[in-house]
């Protein structure tokens, strides 16, 4: 096991970031981001926060369950647990920046792109992740990327916030 | 906790927190029926027969809106239109439709017992949508989900259910959830319509609505099935109204907050007046509205793996 980030590495990527989306979108009046369960919720709360701190403009935040869209429910045997989808604003015509922790084969994100929208019809939708560790299934990349972590499929990345794990880290785990 | 059963045949083999699985689940579903396309692609690829062997508008209806809305493939059948009237058993009616290559069943028969015999002798999953006065599993998920939605728990409560409990799966069903998850659940009717023994079942009874009524948080009225009073266990519906009808005036016995629940279709006039079905305290549709939600948790919970 080792550790990628701590507590700080985790806060500069997360500034960064958001100085990033604030860049290229000048405007933040149309913009809104979602995180995706559970990870993505809590750095979605983040990136509005800092955005907000540094524009002055509060950015909507909802979260999105993907379980309902994802592609292997017939392959698997267990049974994911289906939790809350809240998006308590119209998607239609704004600038949507989907928020999750790790970026791996990409079927989350395109299982999120077609729940996002089932809501409505966004000018854009874009990705931002804390963790971009590569293996790509689909074509799909990311626009805002916290760290670009080289890794092999025996491995796991593992990332750990505060609001749900007590500690903010970022963690390299072998496959058991 | 994960949900291993094959089939949904009754709330009498469900654990309580297999129950709370079922509601929790629901709660995420029951926010796609608000958003502008109410469809999730869950359950695409997947084949579902509803296989009514009694009439039946709403749970069907409600059974199919939900298999739609997972993206499943649906059949219906109704005895009415089918080879049952050429002579076939249900075993040989469900094999051959098996053989088209379906992944579950949704069955209502009129004996008790018929879906756990479909469960038995099929590799697919079965969901009891009524069997006889046996037991209504969805039903009663439906009414436990609005009860927590509207009181945020059911731990607790005072339920009285009144009406015909002999012909109803609906209370039984009722019975097993409520007790199950800790509420005190009445029974209230005229003693014809009450089956012996059923305290067993761990209710009280009541023959005086008003001493049922008292301090109670819900009251799910039961219909008065017309169609099975035919063996005089009703002097006549006037008098079934005289003493068992839920006015206003015996509402006011029951705590200030409570709630008015009935399974439909209501018969309007007889079980209460049309005024009290259209009240504050009325969740009729609210229930009507949940049990699709409920029902997409099933199927779900059902056939959403391996």
């Amino acid at each position: 096991m080792a550790k990628l980030m701590d507590e700080m590495d985790m806060r500069r990527a997360l500034l960064r970031l958001s100085h990033e989306i604030v860049e290229k979108n000048r405007d933040t009046k149309n913009l809104a981001l979602i995180g995706i369960h559970r990870r993505g919720i809590s750095l979605a709360r983040r990136i509005s926060k800092l955005i907000e701190e540094i524009t002055g403009g509060k950015v909507p935040t909802g979260s999105l369950d993907i379980t309902l869209y994802r592609d292997d429910l017939t392959r698997i045997a267990y049974q994911p647990v289906v939790r809350n989808t809240d998006v308590p604003f119209p998607v239609d015509d704004k600038r949507i920046i989907l928020v999750d922790d790790v970026l791996y084969t990409g079927r989350t994100i395109r299982a999120a792109i077609d729940a996002l929208l089932d809501f409505g019809r966004p000018q854009k939708i874009e990705l931002a992740v804390l963790v971009d560790r590569g293996h790509r299934e689909l074509p799909i990349r990311a626009d805002y990327v916290g760290k670009n972590i080289p890794t092999s499929s025996e491995e796991m990345v593992e990332v750990r916030v505060k609001e749900l794990d007590g500690r903010d880290e970022v963690l390299l785990l072998k496959r058991k | 906790m994960d949900f291993k059963r094959k089939d949904l045949l009754g709330l009498e083999d469900l654990s309580p927190e297999e129950i709370l699985l079922i509601l929790d689940t629901a709660k995420s579903f029951r926010e796609v029926l608000e958003r502008p396309i109410k469809k999730v692609p869950t359950l695409r690829g997947k084949t579902i027969v509803n296989l009514f062997f009694e009439a039946s508008t709403r749970t069907r209806m409600s059974f199919e809106l939900a298999e739609k809305r997972l993206s499943a493939d649906v059949l219906n059948f109704s005895a009415s239109t089918s080879s049952l009237v050429k002579g076939e058993t249900l075993l040989d009616t469900a094999k051959n439709i098996l053989a088209l290559r379906v992944d579950c069943f949704v069955l209502r028969h009129p004996t008790p017992g018929a879906p756990h015999l479909l469960a038995r002798k099929l590799p697919v999953s079965i969901i009891n949508a009524g069997d006889g006065a046996h037991e209504h599993p969805t039903q009663a998920l439906l009414d436990l989900y609005t009860i927590r939605e509207k009181k945020g728990h059911i731990e607790g409560l005072k339920i009285v259910i009144v009406g015909d409990i002999a012909h109803s799966r609906v209370a039984r069903s009722n019975i097993w959830g409520l007790n199950k998850l800790g509420a005190e659940v009445r029974v209230c009717g005229p003693p014809t319509l009450i089956p012996p023994r059923i305290e067993n079942m761990g209710v009280k009874v009541f023959y005086s609505i008003e001493r049922a009524l008292k301090a109670v948080d819900i009251i799910m009225m039961l219909r008065i099935q017309r169609e099975r009073q035919n063996k005089g266990l009703l002097p006549s519906l006037s008098e079934y109204r005289e003493f068992f009808s839920l006015t206003e005036e015996r509402i006011s016995l029951a705590k200030k907050d409570a709630l008015i629940m009935h399974p439909g279709p209501v018969n309007r006039g007889i079980e209460m007046p049309a005024k009290v079905a259209d009240s504050e305290r009325s969740i009729i549709l609210n229930q009507v509205t949940n049990g699709i939600a409920v029902r997409m948790a099933i199927l779900y919970l059902l056939l959403g793996r391996r």
